[in-house]
């Protein structure tokens, strides 16, 4: 099963709790502030996300949308 | 058809009958026969709403909620118990709620005791709570006129989504009057209810609020509320008039303190005093005018309350100083008699007869 | 927290029956975020104007969101006595230990040598008496139909609230009688830790005073 998130950078606060809880450690801190002046989290590491959606359960901000691929599990 | 009620149960069926369905009370002398009505009557009626509260404070607060979900709403108390009121009735006022909150003075301040007093005047007009707000106060003075200001109290409420106070006392209701209903339910007739609370199917969610963060907006909250209550300043004024055209002195006073005046003016007028009575029926609005006009035939005003004075202070600003203002109260729950007053008021009176000479 | 039980309403598809009293407290923006009918309550009386909803609304969802000041200290009666009465409420009581919007002052569920504006030397049982456990004190009640402790620091916990705050509705939707959940939630900001640390807080300190699970559950 493979995923991926897309993270609204502006609601993000830079709380890390999606950093904390990802499996993967596919977030990071992002290295660019938002327009509130945190710095928010930033989705980077691609291939290993599951799409399991921890991130977006402990989001406060419910700033995390989840997709997961349908096109991965017919390629296997 | 009469029937001989006390005031406090004639509050309670007239209520009923312009529509209350909600009643939240708790007890306090000299009030409890109100709660104790409104427990069996609202047992018997559709949708009717009984509770006794845990506190005077949890009663204004399930008002709020009976109110902004649609009911016609009710609360009574006695002085004590409506300080206690008092950021819930700031709370109504700035999230133009409807409501009925019946006050039944009696001896203060603290603990005080229970018999009639009408101490709660300035709490009542210039508002308990915090904030820019006036509420109506309704002051009747029979059995007869707390069921009539009732109805009154209900239509003003929701015309002006506002609450709305009745200011009576130990005596309106405890004593027992004969006195008459409208033959039929009222049905209400909410003309805006899109304030209403009911889920937000088929329509934008709602929100009934007065936390307002920006100060620009809750200015121009406070000018609205402002707007609203200079209307019923202009349009929601009553009060009543006895053997005022000839007067050389006018007798101000409002519930059972107007019933003894009425009855002191009626001996004084057999011995030939020119004495007239001037009763706000609404305290808030304050009858400002017909002060005005009759300080253009006399310039005599005798205020008499059952407390230290409080009335007084508006009689005063209503005249500007174009009248004398004379004084006479008893607080902390003594009634006095027609009689006393009378011979208190003819003193005033000769006095400001030689003062013209 | 807020998101979690917004959720819950869209899965029982509840948003067009709710209705609710927000608190005098940070959560009293919730408004700006979801979209239901709402109307603020004074500072602790959320379960009094709810009681007043409800009675005069028994089909819609009525529910009160309130901190551990606005339910505990101050609303502590209007609590008590709804919970008693039985009222068809749900109550949402947000325990995070402090008073949060304010800045951080000690709440009735402080606990015992904790730090705060108003306890700076910690709480101090001689003076300030014991943190509250709200569940266990209206367990004692013959009304209340659930009551349970739940968290929001972690996954786990956060799924587990989602289905207290589903069950707790079920209760009102069967009239069964009044629910309460109690929401173990971090305040990074007053409790002067991070996010991550604060999550660890609730696990490590936190639910040892207040342990989490089902308080009272009659059959639904």
């Amino acid at each position: 099963m493979k995923g991926h998130i897309h993270i609204d950078q502006e609601l993000c606060k830079g709380c890390s709790l999606c950093i904390e809880f990802c499996p993967r450690g596919s977030i990071v801190i992002a290295k660019k502030l938002n327009i509130k002046g945190y710095y928010p989290a930033d989705f980077v590491d691609k291939k290993e996300c599951t799409g399991c959606a921890t991130c977006a359960v402990m989001c406060p901000e419910a700033a995390i949308e989840v997709y997961r691929d349908e096109k991965a599990d017919e390629r296997k | 058809m009469k029937r001989l009620m006390s005031g406090n149960n004639a509050i309670g069926e007239a209520a009923v009958l312009a529509g209350c369905t909600c009643y939240f009370g708790y007890p306090i002398t000299p009030q409890n026969e109100l709660p104790e009505y409104m427990a069996k009557r609202l047992a018997a009626v559709p949708d009717g709403v009984f509770i006794q509260a845990e506190s005077e404070l949890a009663a204004i607060n399930m008002v709020l909620g009976a109110s902004v979900a649609g009911a016609r709403a009710m609360t009574s108390s006695s002085s004590p118990g409506i300080s206690l009121k008092q950021e819930g009735i700031s709370f109504l006022a700035a999230q133009e709620l409807p409501a009925v909150i019946v006050n039944m003075m009696r001896g203060g301040p603290g603990l005080g005791n229970i018999s009639p007093a009408q101490s709660d005047y300035f709490q009542a007009t210039r508002g308990g709570g915090h904030g820019d707000y006036k509420i109506i106060v309704l002051a009747p003075a029979s059995v007869q006129e707390l069921a009539d200001t009732t109805a009154l109290a209900f239509d003003l409420a929701d015309m002006f989504r506002t609450p709305v106070m009745i200011l009576g006392d130990g005596m309106l209701g405890q004593m027992m009057e004969p006195v008459t209903f409208p033959a039929k339910k009222k049905e209400r007739h909410l003309a805006h209810a899109d304030y209403v609370l009911t889920g937000a199917k088929g329509r934008p969610a709602r929100l009934v609020k007065s936390l307002i963060l920006d100060p620009k907006e809750a200015e121009d909250h406070n000018w609205k509320l402002y707007r609203k209550y200079q209307r019923i300043e202009q349009q929601e004024v009553r009060y009543e008039t006895f053997m005022l055209d000839d007067a050389a002195m006018a007798v101000l006073a409002y519930g059972t303190a107007a019933r003894i005046a009425r009855g002191a003016i009626k001996r004084l007028r057999e011995e030939g005093l020119k004495i007239g009575l001037i009763r706000p029926l609404t305290l808030w609005p304050f009858p400002n005018k017909i002060i005005q006009d009759t300080a253009k035939h006399l310039h005599d005003f005798f205020v008499f309350e059952m407390s230290t004075g409080q009335m007084v202070e508006d009689v005063k600003l209503a005249l500007e100083g174009k009248a004398r203002v004379h004084f006479y109260g008893r607080p902390g729950g003594v009634v006095p008699t027609p009689v006393e007053l009378s011979r208190i008021i003819s003193r005033h009176y000769y006095q400001s007869q030689k003062r013209k000479k | 927290m807020k998101k979690v039980y917004a959720e819950v309403l869209d899965e029982m598809d509840l948003r067009e029956k709710a209705i609710c009293v927000p608190p005098a407290g940070c959560a009293v923006l919730a408004y700006d975020y979801i979209d239901i009918d709402m109307v603020e309550a004074p500072h602790g009386r959320g379960a009094a104007v709810a009681t007043g909803i409800k009675r005069v609304r028994p089909e819609n969802l009525v529910f009160s969101y309130q901190g551990d000041g606005d339910l505990a200290a101050i609303g502590t009666a209007e609590t008590l006595h709804a919970a008693n009465r039985g009222e068809q409420i749900t109550i949402f009581f947000v325990n995070n230990a402090v008073y949060g919007m304010t800045g951080g002052q000690m709440a009735p569920t402080s606990l015992l040598g904790q730090k705060t504006t108003t306890s700076p030397a910690g709480r101090d049982p001689g003076r300030e008496g014991y943190p509250i456990k709200v569940c266990e004190v209206l367990a004692q009640l013959g009304a209340p139909a659930y009551l349970e402790r739940v968290a929001v620091n972690k996954p786990a916990a956060i799924r587990n609230t989602k289905k207290a705050i589903a069950k707790a509705f079920q209760y009102q939707l069967r009239k069964t009688g009044f629910s309460l959940v109690e929401i173990l939630s971090p305040c990074p900001t007053n409790w002067k830790l991070n996010s991550v640390e604060s999550c660890a807080w609730i696990d490590d300190v936190m639910s040892k005073v207040f342990p989490l699970g089902v308080i009272k559950e009659t059959t639904c």
